[in-house]
């Protein structure tokens, strides 16, 4: 067992489980973070994506060992005071999904890009989001999303 | 529950050619005034009903002399003036919630976001045999609409009696019914203060036509938006009631396996774990799913297992195991095939071969079942609640009202979730355990255990004159299926016919059914007629249609696309397909680019006409259509289950490849509105036609025709 204590969208949680349990499952099943999907538990298809430390990551593939250290941000953690973080306001303004089963993962891994590349080409997105499986066959609008969204951080501030 | 067993793994749903599933209704009418408090209901009686929830075309059909005696409230006025639509249908993505509350919002002539839709939940909604067979559009569409005419009239009526005057005279508008000769008004949520009416729905009242649409017919935002980019939304594998345990389930080695030792001593000495073995079915609750993995790693089992074909020897074996006499109803024959055959000027024999494929939801088949005083009560994802509800009941030998299934909008299933598998699982842990339990199938078990889009077999013996008329047409598909089987094209000389094999892995619907199977062999077989007698393949298949609205889909795509078009690389190639399934019509052009050394396959740009006629939601329907094209260009390309000796060889996303983003080509869908012809269903037909526009623009890149899906797995190795 690993008492230790994670800090998820700026709230401390002190949680207490073995060393290899993944973060997704002590997100979903433990703290209720639902927002956070199993896809595929193997860091194959996205829709667990987390942000630990500002970078993208699968959390079905992290164990809580390797969580502590760092904040995590999760979906739930990206609006603020009511107001959408702007790559969830353009995925909702763009229709940019179906099912959305796959949106958790697509927001959190388009917010991953934005942050470190503000301004991303249509190449640069589709690379990033290789890993992010969308089903639905969304793919065309979830890529004009993530543009939107850079044009809206970038008139607005960041 | 010795029946679990046969129940968890019965014989699939195949609804184009299954027989009449056996129903029972119950009697009594629901009390939607305790559930929604007081207003105005509008009820459908029986015969209304089922009208509506005719199933899809094909032999299945309701026993009309049997009708049930069941009545359903389909809408709700409160007296806040919150409407509320009920329909047994699932919201699977493909986004009927928010064009289903359009169409009440537009008939009612209320806001649209007054309206709110319960869908697929067996207490609450009528009765419903599934969301499946593009339905809901053509079935359900009108069907509100009538309910919502009938629920104005009502509220006419009220404010008629109310002013003392003539309803004939008064006007329904903006959410309330106004008397333009005196100017009174008054809301509709004001008539439906204090009182608890019902209405049945009348036979025939006239319902809105798609000219004059206002609410529907425009591209609104999908309903609840919000819930689902913020996380908030909850599917069933996020649902976690009061004291709910994790289930897993014991899986057999591979497929047919029977149980012959079985030691569960050190699962059940652990801690907080519920054991169950029943029949062959053994599973475990606990309060983790890793604590519950562990217990079934600790039950000692042997299994006996029984040898099975490949994938490699799938087509040869579908062939030879044909039954030797088909069904009359599997059987079409018009003129003489082999008169057309002599009369030709070009004839081509050819044999197509279509792989299983998998669904892949991304929400895997999860369930959450909790049993209280002797009921059941399970949220699951599935295309068929009322069926789930069936078979729980039978399963456990409670009634059907004893058992509720709750379908949260679901992350989506392409005809994959028609089965109660993670339902009947979390349910039979979740009564021995005394307590809710959820049971979320891994990828690998939803890559197994659940069902594939069949494999088949379809040859085609052809000839056409020298004109490119077709003077011949014989085609026979094995195992695959009679979706899309007839054709399209003019041909006085035809002979169709469908072979059913026995199964081989369990199979079933899925998006568009054989539809795409036939199509890629019919539309790959027209390219090669096209090829054989020097025409333009467009030519060629205006020259053999007469349907308009076939031809009109061909016509806006290629003009779209820019047919003809002049090579100006090396390995580029210009590819058409077209059909029409459902009541709606598909037009695909494909232009792929080839790189003979490597053999690499880039699909560049698709380009789709759809016609579904009068379009409920532009927005939600292009989503759909372009949705269907990417997803055909996984089937047409790569996808593919491999399997030997009953088991699965590449059960993961990381050896069974689905499009991802580099896969996705540049895609332009042009929609036709027909406002003149009633709307079809769109989720299934835009997928037809992808797979043979691929490969017909393969051959014009590079001579080689490819006539088996997926076509290059491995790439173009030949080239």
């Amino acid at each position: 067992m690993m008492a230790i204590e994670l800090e998820i969208n700026g709230k401390r949680y002190p949680v207490n489980y073995p060393a290899d349990t993944s973060l997704l499952y002590v997100l979903r099943d433990e703290l209720g973070l639902t927002g956070s999907k199993y896809g595929c538990g193997e860091g194959q298809c996205g829709a667990c994506t987390v942000l630990i430390g500002g970078a993208p990551r699968r959390s079905c593939q992290i164990p809580l060992s390797a969580a502590a250290a760092k904040p995590i941000t999760t979906i739930e953690g990206l609006e603020k005071d009511g107001r959408l973080n702007p790559v969830q306001q353009a995925f909702l303004d763009a229709g940019a999904f179906q099912c959305a089963y796959c949106t958790s993962g697509m927001i959190m891994s388009s917010v991953g890009l934005l942050q470190t590349n503000p301004n991303p080409s249509q190449a640069e997105i589709v690379q990033f989001l290789q890993g992010n499986v969308c089903r639905c066959g969304t793919h065309p609008r979830i890529i004009e999303a993530v543009r939107q969204a850079a044009k809206m951080m970038q008139e607005h501030g960041r | 529950m010795s029946n679990v067993e046969g129940k968890l793994f019965i014989e699939p749903e195949r609804y184009e050619f299954s027989a009449a599933p056996f129903h029972q209704f119950e009697l009594a009418r629901r009390d939607f005034c305790r559930i929604l408090g007081a207003g105005i209901a509008v009820f459908a009686i029986a015969k209304d009903a089922l009208a509506a929830q005719e199933t899809a075309p094909g032999p299945r059909t309701f026993h009309n002399e049997e009708l049930p005696k069941e009545i359903s409230a389909w809408l709700h006025i409160g007296e806040d003036g919150s409407i509320t639509g009920f329909t047994g249908k699932a919201e699977i993505g493909q986004n009927i919630r928010t064009a289903l509350a359009q169409t009440i919002a537009d008939e009612l002539r209320v806001p649209f976001e007054s309206v709110r839709m319960v869908t697929a939940d067996t207490a609450l909604t009528p009765f419903d045999a599934g969301t499946f067979g593009s339905r809901t559009t053509p079935t359900i569409t009108p069907q509100l609409r009538r309910v919502a005419a009938a629920a104005r009239d009502l509220l006419v009526g009220v404010a008629a009696k109310e002013w003392n005057v003539a309803p004939a005279g008064l006007v329904a508008a903006d959410a309330k019914v106004s008397d333009p000769a005196s100017g009174r008004s008054l809301k509709y949520a004001e008539l439906a203060r204090d009182k608890t009416l019902a209405q049945n729905l009348p036979a025939e009242d006239p319902i809105t036509p798609a000219a004059q649409w206002a609410i529907a017919g425009k591209p609104v935002p999908k309903v609840d938006g919000r819930a689902f980019v913020t996380g908030r939304h909850q599917y069933a594998p996020d649902l976690r009631p009061a004291g709910m345990l994790y289930g897993k389930v014991l899986r057999p080695p591979s497929f047919g396996a029977t149980l012959t030792a079985y030691d569960d001593g050190a699962a059940k000495a652990k801690p907080g774990v519920f054991v169950v073995r029943d029949g062959d079915f053994v599973g475990a609750a606990a309060p983790s799913a890793d604590e519950a993995q562990r217990a079934l790693d600790a039950i000692h089992a042997q299994w006996k297992e029984v040898p099975q074909i490949s994938n490699k020897e799938i087509f040869s074996y579908l062939k030879q195991n044909a039954a030797a006499k088909t069904d009359d109803r599997f059987r079409k024959q018009k003129g003489s095939v082999e008169e057309g055959l002599a009369s030709a000027a070009h004839r081509l024999d050819a044999t197509y071969n279509v792989a299983y494929i998998a669904h892949a939801p991304l929400e895997p088949r999860a369930a959450v079942a909790q049993w209280a005083d002797g009921k059941l009560t399970v949220w699951t994802g599935t295309q068929r609640p009322f069926a789930n509800r069936d078979e729980l009941a039978d399963v456990f030998h409670i009634p059907e009202s004893s058992v509720r299934v709750i379908v949260p909008d679901t992350g989506s299933a392409y005809g994959g979730k028609h089965t109660s598998d993670a339902a009947l699982e979390a349910a039979r842990l979740a009564r021995a355990a005394g307590r809710p339990v959820k049971v979320v199938w891994t990828r690998e078990e939803e890559f197994t255990w659940a069902y594939f889009r069949p494999a088949g077999v379809i040859e085609i013996k052809s000839g056409i004159a020298s004109d490119g008329a077709l003077t011949t047409w014989e085609f026979h598909n094995y195992h695959s299926g009679t979706s899309g089987v007839d054709t399209p094209y003019v041909v006085a000389n035809q002979r169709t016919e469908y072979h059913p094999v026995p199964l081989i892995l369990r199979s079933g619907s899925y998006r568009g059914l054989a539809a795409t199977a036939n199509h890629f062999a019919r539309e790959t077989h027209m390219d090669a007629l096209a090829r054989a007698a020097n025409m333009d393949p467009l030519d060629l298949r205006m020259k053999n249609l007469s349907d308009p609205r076939l031809r009109a889909v061909l016509e806006t795509a290629a003009k779209s696309f820019g047919w003809p078009r002049r090579k100006t690389q090396e390995g580029q190639g210009f590819g058409v397909a077209c059909g029409c399934e459902k009541g709606s019509y598909v037009a695909t052009f494909a232009e792929v680019a080839v790189d003979k050394t490597s053999g690499t396959v880039r699909v560049v740009r698709l380009v789709e006409a759809f016609e579904c006629g009068a379009i409920v939601n532009p927005d939600g329907l292009r989503n759909q259509v372009v949705g269907a094209m990417i997803q055909g260009l996984g089937g047409a390309l790569f996808e593919a289950i491999e399997f030997k000796n009953g088991r699965i060889k590449n059960p993961h996303f990381a050896s069974y490849r689905v499009p991802r983003f580099r896969d996705v080509p540049e895609i332009e869908a042009v929609l036709l509105d027909r406002k003149d012809i009633p709307s079809a269903g769109a989720g299934e037909t835009p997928i037809m036609a992808v797979a043979p526009a691929i490969g017909n623009a393969i051959f014009d890149a590079t001579g080689i025709r490819l006539n088996n899906l997926p076509m290059v797995p491995n790439g173009l190795r030949s080239a």
